[in-house]
């Protein structure tokens, strides 16, 4: 084949992916490391990259300390109960205490943050949450990112990492492909940090046909912060912390705006209040520690995420259903009527595309809610990711091995999705994991870690052949059938997704069977999924475009199965509402009160698992306690 | 809402190709016009429909559930620093203009060049601050907090 290979050298820091994780450690890479070389090598362009490409309407992790409004200890306390106690504490601590900061640069930059004119403060949509006009959020944080980069490569896509040849498990660089030219880029550097994302489409969608891009994560996130991560042989956490999500019906509107500032509540098809029937029973399963009504009526503490959607979905299965978003009240204050249409234009387009098609206007209809297929990501309502250490001053022994954000890889760092344990990041949060990565990462080269790095030609030719190989399936098998995409010898990337989504829905707990799952089911679906690997080497692809789904199926691949057997390991079911163990229908402290530690062999593709201890923070945590928003 | 382009309005700029963040708008090699080459995989973000100079960018909502006869368009203006958007119901009843600021300063002004400020001093660097803190974090001359100065521990066990 005649595509040129490329090779960027001397490379310092280089960033892959460029969400808002990326973007912040390529921002702040260049403050603690003014003579580093600084690259971004990113799969879209970073102008409208990664999960805010569209924008967003609020930014949901911000303290306001300087209002006095939160500590990091409360914001870990809320995480901490939303996930079912499942967190990194020191992580989220680390990263509550610093997120203020990014925030008041992207103001700086010309972010527009509305106001509360009494306060002076920003104006608050919930506790966490804060109201932006938002749409160019993502071009003006990329701006900033571009300013610190030495060289930004858009329409890389990124398929693996180089390792050091000189010293095991450390990293030198990633390869990849550019999507237009064809070409082969090799990028070698001393240090990676990971700023790729979390996977939507890697179970079934609720939509069908021409609507499957229609997901609540953006189609693009194709898991390849966890792609990248698990093939070299990184360890990963909390993998079966996998997200579902309340949203408007098949628009995925997001409701955190209607729920917390226009103060919209949920009812059943009937108009009755629903879910505190389901509490009892739930509490039996769960135990009062991590649902408890009146203590949440009482004080800010919240009612999980997960459990609030397994009332909904206990509804609708007992014939009670749709859920509808209470609009009709709120919406007769054409101010608030506007905020809502805001809302969705700011980050969900689809969704008033949507009412505007079916003539719902929500002043005078109330709109249905649906429960959405599982995503696996760790900077929502959820926690997957890479095993990173934390910081110095924050980590007990068992978390700390030496670099902030650094995973068990050396020279490998995360942010955003990549990072594990660290859910309720959002778009700020993520910045921020990206800017502590990137202090890390320069002091981890001033430090003398990254001398002596070799990476061999044989290394960079083995990947060239293993990237371009789908193009050459097809080149040498398209032939031999007159024409269409039936062929005994492959199978193109669309077919082998749809295989992969409907493996994921029917034996790892999707919408299609209630999001119940067990060890029988799993089992069955490990050995499936074992074949479809194989089938998988024989993935081909008509061009280079066809060539970018093959590459980013292999990484929803790869994530897939370790969110299978994440979720065999875990003989519990510890989020009612995300999923179920049918085979272990309650919440088990006693034996899991731990997180989950994977890794997979990069040489034999075997998986070992471990419980990593768990701890928490103690001590004055519950004086601070602001008053409602 | 999968994109669409309309074949007078389209000059084959490749605006829309360039910005696309799923890699769907290319270029048709026979018409040299630019076409949604995977409708299932457009999250309907309206990158390319802001990016086009001629609004040549619409789009339809998903055939799975939406049904015909609605239009949201848009008018994005970096130098205005705004966005413009209607919104036109099925059945004619709503029909919505909506306005929003994109940005409080002249674009790309603001951004800080990080290689010309003073260099962090050792002790900067091996602190646990980022660039520009404390003083971004918080108004009062304190610090940034701890497990100390906040009065925490971290522990191990269940401790709820």
């Amino acid at each position: 084949m005649s595509y040129s290979t490329i090779i960027e050298d001397n490379i310092d820091i280089l960033v892959v992916g460029a969400g808002l994780g990326g973007t912040g450690a390529a921002f702040e890479a260049r403050y603690w490391g003014q003579d580093k070389k600084i690259v971004i090598a990113e799969k879209a362009n970073i102008m409208r990259s990664g999960a805010v490409a569209q924008g967003l309407y609020a930014i949901n992790c911000y303290m306001g300390t300087r209002f006095g409004e939160n500590n990091p200890e409360d914001h870990v306390r809320y995480a901490r109960i939303d996930l079912m106690g499942m967190v990194r504490e020191d992580l989220l601590f680390d990263m509550a205490r610093h997120v203020d900061s990014a925030v008041h640069n992207f103001e700086e930059w010309g972010l527009p943050i509305m106001r509360n004119e009494k306060k002076g403060s920003y104006l608050r949509e919930g506790r966490w949450q804060i109201m932006i006009h938002g749409e160019s959020y993502k071009p003006i944080v990329a701006e900033a990112a571009k300013k610190s980069a030495d060289k930004v490569f858009n329409r890389i896509c990124v398929t693996h990492l180089l390792m050091d040849e000189s010293k095991e498990n450390r990293v030198a660089g990633a390869v990849g492909f550019n999507v237009r030219t064809g070409n082969y880029h090799v990028f070698k550097s001393k240090t990676v940090i990971c700023g790729a994302g979390g996977a939507s489409n890697i179970f079934k969608p609720r939509s069908v046909g021409e609507g499957a891009g229609r997901v609540w994560y953006a189609p693009w996130s194709s898991g390849s912060a966890y792609g990248l991560m698990i093939e070299a042989g990184a360890k990963m956490t909390q993998m079966e912390n996998r997200i579902v999500l309340a949203r408007f019906k098949d628009g995925y509107g997001p409701v955190g705006a209607y729920f917390l500032h226009l103060k919209t509540y949920t009812q059943n098809g009937y108009g009755e209040e629903y879910e505190s029937k389901w509490f009892p029973a739930l509490q039996q399963m769960v135990g009062k520690e991590y649902l408890d009504p009146e203590v949440s009526h009482r004080t800010h503490r919240p009612i999980p995420t997960c459990l609030r959607n397994h009332a909904i979905i206990n509804e609708v299965n007992a014939g009670r259903g749709p859920i509808h978003m209470v609009t009709m009240e709120a919406f007769q204050d054409p101010h608030l009527e506007e905020i809502g249409w805001h809302n969705f234009l700011g980050m969900t387009v689809g969704q008033a595309v949507l009412w505007a098609a079916t003539d719902v206007d929500p002043k005078y209809e109330n709109p249905e809610l649906t429960t959405s297929e599982p995503y696996v990501m760790g900077s929502h309502a959820t926690g997957c990711g890479a095993w990173c250490s934390g910081p110095e001053d924050l980590s007990p022994k068992e978390y700390y091995w030496g670099y902030n954000r650094m995973t068990t890889i050396e020279g490998l760092f995360g942010a955003g999705d990549a990072v594990g344990g660290t859910p309720h990041a959002f778009s700020s949060g993520s910045f921020t994991e990206g800017r502590l990565a990137a202090k890390a990462a320069c002091r981890y080269i001033d430090d003398g870690k990254a001398e002596g790095i070799r990476v061999s030609d044989a290394q960079i030719n083995r990947r060239r052949e293993q990237i371009y190989k789908p193009l050459e399936t097809y080149r040498v098998f398209s032939n031999e059938v007159v024409a269409g995409s039936v062929n005994p010898n492959f199978i193109n990337p669309r077919q082998g997704l749809d295989r992969l989504q409907k493996m994921m829905d029917e034996y790892c707990g999707g919408f299609g069977v209630n999001y119940m799952t067990n060890d029988k089911l799993l089992n069955i679906g490990l050995k499936k999924m074992a074949i479809l690997g194989e089938d998988l080497e024989k993935v081909a692809a008509s061009d280079i475009h066809e060539l970018l789904r093959a590459w980013e199926l292999k990484h929803r691949f790869l994530t897939s199965e370790s969110v299978f057997h994440h979720t065999l390991f875990r003989k519990e079911t510890r989020w009612p509402g995300y999923y179920y163990r049918g085979d272990v229908m309650k919440l088990d402290d006693k034996n899991w009160h731990v997180l989950t530690v994977s890794r997979r062999d990069p040489k034999t593709g075997e998986y070992t698992m471990e419980k990593a201890p768990l701890y928490h923070l103690v001590g004055d945590v519950e004086k601070a306690a602001p008053e409602a928003h | 809402m999968p994109t669409f382009v309309y074949m007078t309005r389209c000059d084959g700029c490749g605006e829309c190709v360039d910005i696309c963040p799923s890699d769907i708008m290319h270029i048709d090699k026979k018409l040299r016009r630019a076409y949604n080459i995977e409708p299932n995989m457009c999250w309907e973000c309206y990158s390319c429909v802001k990016a086009c100079p001629h609004q040549a960018i619409d789009v339809r909502g998903y055939a799975d559930f939406a049904p015909l006869g609605h239009s949201v368009r848009v008018i994005r203006d970096e130098e205005k620093g705004t966005i413009a958007w209607r919104i036109k119901f099925r059945n004619g009843k709503k029909d919505m203009e909506l306005l929003a600021p994109i940005t409080t300063k002249p674009w790309g002004s603001a951004t800080p060049d990080l290689a010309k400020v003073p260099a962090p001093s050792k002790e900067m660097r091996d602190s646990q601050l980022l660039f520009n803190e404390p003083k971004y974090i918080r108004m009062d001359d304190g610090g940034l907090h701890t497990l100390q100065s906040n009065g925490l521990e971290i522990k191990e066990g269940v401790q709820y």
